[in-house]
């Protein structure tokens, strides 16, 4: 509570505020009235949020960074709801994201792709580790948790790649695809249950909506292009812990701002998962 | 999470910036400096060279339409093939409009506008001694310099610069056949965006982040100058609308080379259709190039309306009149910035109930302009004015804020934009307020800051005789438009003399691009009292225009790190100018009182006593203007 108060201490140049809130001061905390003074923490000389210069940068980035995603979401979203009702319909994710390493023929809809799911966010819990061991300034733990987040985001990646060549395997190309099926092999497809055997002969596909795969491939390949940029970033700050730097420095700020970063990367994994796949 | 408190006195490179001395070279001073007053002076000089590129181009255009059918051998000199015979070609008429525009919105009025006073000003007045990275500050200049130059690189491919507008939209854009600019030339000109992008957001994130965590000891939010709460509000309208370009732009890119086909619906020619794939939409790309072109529209003015506010206060010698009001007319700007996107896409089909919507909130802008508006007339009045140039160019700026924002009423209407869309009366508003408003702002502020920048001072006859030449020039140019947009003539065309029912406006043309060769003209007087003030200008004193704000504590001298002892601790605001219990006419905010008020807030003295001799307030005196101005009192 007191944090929000704070929060909205810059509005102060507002008088009406100023009155609302000496108010509201006085009101309910009868005790320390005297805290909400002119002292504010927004009075200048030292940082409002008590953070460094560097870690809000990385707020504001990732601020800006999910405006860049949110414009491909919503451009998704538009493309795909022109499709509804259309001769040609968007695919149904969970028919064509159905196939598991070493089950062929399975119909396993988003299996794998819960399985990525489940690996990115728990890179995220060894993230935090990370970045919990640095505030207790133990250099080991840092560097086998952010071992272990490294090795979640090349899983990850790793994953995206099987992914990635199953779908084009399958006939997805940026310019064109055929994941649209005929009436009669979708009727088939809706009453498939979970880990029937399944197989399309070619006269059952027919293209589907050309942004269906477009899109596919630049949304994931877009937050793709993030999780590897953040695994490169992570690997340089882990060289930095294992070479001392940060022991040097006297704290491990540097991991948090990472970390950061790819939880970041990890709740746009969470929208992408959620509205190209689950809807 | 960190419990340590974090104090900007204290921690890391800032505090003690003016301790060690690096050894500076040229490379480092002049070129790769991380300087932000050096980075300032690089803005300013790269977008006063953009800036006449693009004015140049302006008055290329303007000579086809004044004199649709004559020929000017030296345009074949200077564009060869694009000008054969001497009359411009159709797609570099096309080509040279685009250009134009984009000059002017990205690359000198917010690179050039907000880059320069930006990362002049928000270290200095908020009393930090440099950005919160330094070097990320320069990175953003270095990504600004390249996408200028992969910009006009497109005037040096064959197929010409691209061509489709400012706008590039597609199917124009995303065609590479479409027209000659539409292949490589539209493809230099997404990529230049893509680097204008990358530096919009490096400068922007260090100027959030220096005014919130790096302002000095008494420098509170409600202390800040006007322009530092511009530049802030600017940055945050950037940083959120310019990632939805680089969307927007991404999948253009793929649209144009890769074979996708996201704003590509059917086109088709005699029946057939012809395109290898569609299934995306245009409108999309209206939408999501909107959204970050509507608030860019305030991206170029805010700063201008900040810098005025300052020159204003400090020039009418009184505090300006409604500080808060100012900053919550800022606020609410920038909130509805971000939801108008709609009012430049009227006719494209949408849905009419969507489109009152957006008629509703677009109309909703003119109350913080008003604000803003009478704020300032409010703060001229029974000021002891000193007309600078600066000062001139200030109230030039609410000239044209006025008339070119009165129009915004007109366009924001969604029935009256069926005849007024991509006309030339939406030519004529959004030059008057957005272009000639902020580039008035921008004159401002370099006739203003100046002396700050170079340490001397420019011509004061020059500067005043630039200003009414350009006042002129902008009135006499932008004003007939309104008429022709009005009478039904589109933007963009080429030859109006092919068409009889505009041969009425050719007069019309004639006296608008003559009017232009003599702003053109005027920008000269401009170019040479810059340049040869930066060298031969008499010196400047410490603070030459008498101003409260915390710049001018500074040296003249700029060192890195700005001060050279401690920085000073702010005490007031940065408006308390004439007041009664002060000797000087002004009270800096470094400067600690002797037990005087923080802010004065009796009644401010007016100079003319000529109602009754008393002193009056200065809303009575506001409100009373009203009464003279409809007679009801005679004085």
């Amino acid at each position: 509570m007191a944090l929000f108060r704070n929060c909205l201490d810059f509005l102060d140049f507002i008088p009406l505020f100023r009155k609302v809130k000496s108010k509201l001061a006085t009101l309910i905390l009868m005790s320390n009235s005297a805290t909400v003074s002119s002292s504010s923490i927004w009075a200048g000389g030292r940082s409002p949020f008590n953070v460094s210069y560097g870690k809000l940068m990385m707020w504001i980035f990732l601020l800006s960074d999910a405006f860049t995603f949110s414009s491909l979401l919503v451009g998704y979203g538009a493309i795909r709801f022109s499709y509804a009702g259309s001769s040609t319909p968007w695919p149904e994710p969970a028919n064509v994201f159905n196939h598991f390493p070493f089950m062929h023929g399975m119909h396993l809809p988003l299996l794998f792709v819960s399985l990525m799911t489940f690996i990115l966010i728990f890179s995220s819990v060894t993230m935090v580790l990370a970045v919990e061991a640095g505030h207790r300034n133990s250099k080991k733990e840092v560097s086998n948790y952010m071992i272990l987040t490294i090795l979640g985001g090349l899983a990850f990646l790793g994953c995206q790649a099987w992914e990635w060549t199953q779908f084009i395997h399958e006939g997805g190309r940026l310019s064109h695809n055929n994941f649209g099926l005929t009436s009669e092999a979708l009727a088939k497809a809706n009453a498939l249950g979970f880990g029937d055997h399944v197989h399309w002969e070619a006269a059952d596909r027919v293209p589907g909506p050309v942004p269906f795969a477009s899109l596919f491939f630049i949304v994931t390949g877009f937050h793709g292009f993030h999780v590897l940029s953040g695994v490169v970033i992570n690997i340089i700050i882990w060289l930095n812990v294992v070479r001392g730097t940060y022991e040097r420095r006297g704290h491990y700020e540097m991991v948090e701002k990472v970390g950061l970063y790819w939880h970041f990367v990890d709740l746009v994994w969470v929208f992408v998962f959620t509205f190209y796949y689950l809807i | 999470m960190s419990t340590a408190t974090i104090d900007s006195h204290a921690v890391g490179h800032h505090g003690d910036a003016h301790g060690h001395h690096h050894k500076e070279t040229f490379i480092t001073k002049y070129i790769f400096s991380t300087d932000h007053k050096m980075i300032s002076k690089q803005y300013l000089i790269t977008g006063i060279i953009m800036g006449c590129l693009g004015m140049g181009m302006s008055l290329l255009f303007r000579l086809q339409l004044a004199w649709p059918d004559e020929t000017f051998p030296f345009l074949e000199s200077l564009l060869g093939k694009w000008a054969k015979g001497g009359k411009l070609d159709p797609n570099y008429y096309m080509a040279l409009v685009t250009i134009h525009g984009t000059i002017m919105v990205f690359y000198v009025l917010t690179a050039g506008l907000s880059g320069t006073f930006s990362n002049l000003l928000i270290p200095l007045q908020c009393g930090a001694r440099d950005m919160a990275s330094p070097f990320m500050n320069m990175l953003s200049y270095w990504f600004f310099f390249l996408s200028s130059v992969v910009l006009m690189s497109s005037f040096f491919v064959e197929t010409g610069p691209a061509s489709s507008g400012w706008t590039v939209y597609p199917p124009l854009s995303a065609l590479s056949k479409a027209m000659p600019g539409s292949g490589v030339g539209t493809t230099l000109w997404l990529m230049a965006i893509v680097l204008f992008i990358v530096s919009a957001l490096l400068g922007g994130i260090n100027y959030i982040t220096t005014v919130l965590n790096m302002r000095t000891k008494g420098m509170s939010m409600n202390r800040l100058p006007l322009t530092i709460w511009a530049f802030f509000l600017t940055a945050v309208l950037g940083l959120l609308s310019f990632p939805v370009l680089l969307g927007a732009g991404l999948l253009l890119i793929f649209d144009r080379s890769f074979g996708t086909s996201f704003y590509l619906s059917d086109i088709h020619l005699n029946g057939v259709g012809a395109l290898t794939n569609s299934g995306g939409s245009p409108v999309l790309y209206q939408h999501l190039f909107w959204f970050l072109g509507h608030p860019e529209v305030y991206i170029i003015l805010m700063p201008a309306l900040g810098i005025s506010s300052e020159v204003i206060s400090t020039n009418a010698r009184k505090p300006i009149f409604g500080y808060t009001a100012m900053i919550i007319s800022l606020l609410g700007i920038s909130f509805l910035s971000f939801i108008v996107w709609g009012h430049h896409m009227f006719i494209t089909g949408m849905n009419p109930f969507l489109g009152t919507m957006f008629m509703y909130v677009t109309l909703i802008i003119a109350v913080p302009s008003a604000v803003k508006t009478f704020n300032y007339l409010a703060t001229l009045w029974k000021g002891n004015i000193r007309f600078t140039p600066a000062m001139l160019f200030a109230i030039g700026l609410v000239s044209l804020f006025i008339s070119g924002g009165l129009t915004g009423i007109y366009l924001g209407n969604a029935a009256l934009d069926i005849q007024l869309h991509d006309s030339y009366f939406v030519v004529a508003h959004f030059h008057l307020v957005m272009g000639s408003a902020s580039i008035f702002g921008m004159f401002a502020g370099i006739y203003h800051w100046f002396p700050k920048m170079y340490g001397r001072m420019m011509n004061k006859t020059l500067g005043s005789l630039h200003f009414w030449l350009t006042f002129i020039s902008a009135y006499l140019v932008f004003f007939p438009m309104h008429f022709m947009g009005l009478a039904g003539v589109p933007r963009r065309y080429y030859q109006f003399s092919l068409i009889p029912e505009f041969g009425i406006w050719m007069d019309v043309n004639v006296l608008i691009t003559v009017a232009a060769w003599l702003g053109g003209v005027a920008q000269l007087l401009f170019i040479y009292n810059f340049f040869y003030s930066i060298f031969k200008g008499p010196v400047a004193s410490t603070n030459p225009w008498e101003s409260n704000t915390l710049e001018w504590s500074t040296g003249l001298k700029h060192i890195h790190g700005n001060w050279e002892g401690d920085i000073p601790t702010v005490y007031r605001g940065p408006h308390e100018y004439s007041r009664p219990d002060r000797e000087l006419d002004y009270f800096p905010q470094y400067e600690k009182g002797n037990g005087e008020p923080e802010h004065y807030h009796g009644p401010v003295t007016v100079a003319d006593t000529s109602y009754d001799g008393k002193k009056e307030k200065a809303s009575t005196v506001f409100f009373s203007s009203f009464a003279h101005l409809f007679a009801l009192k005679r004085a």
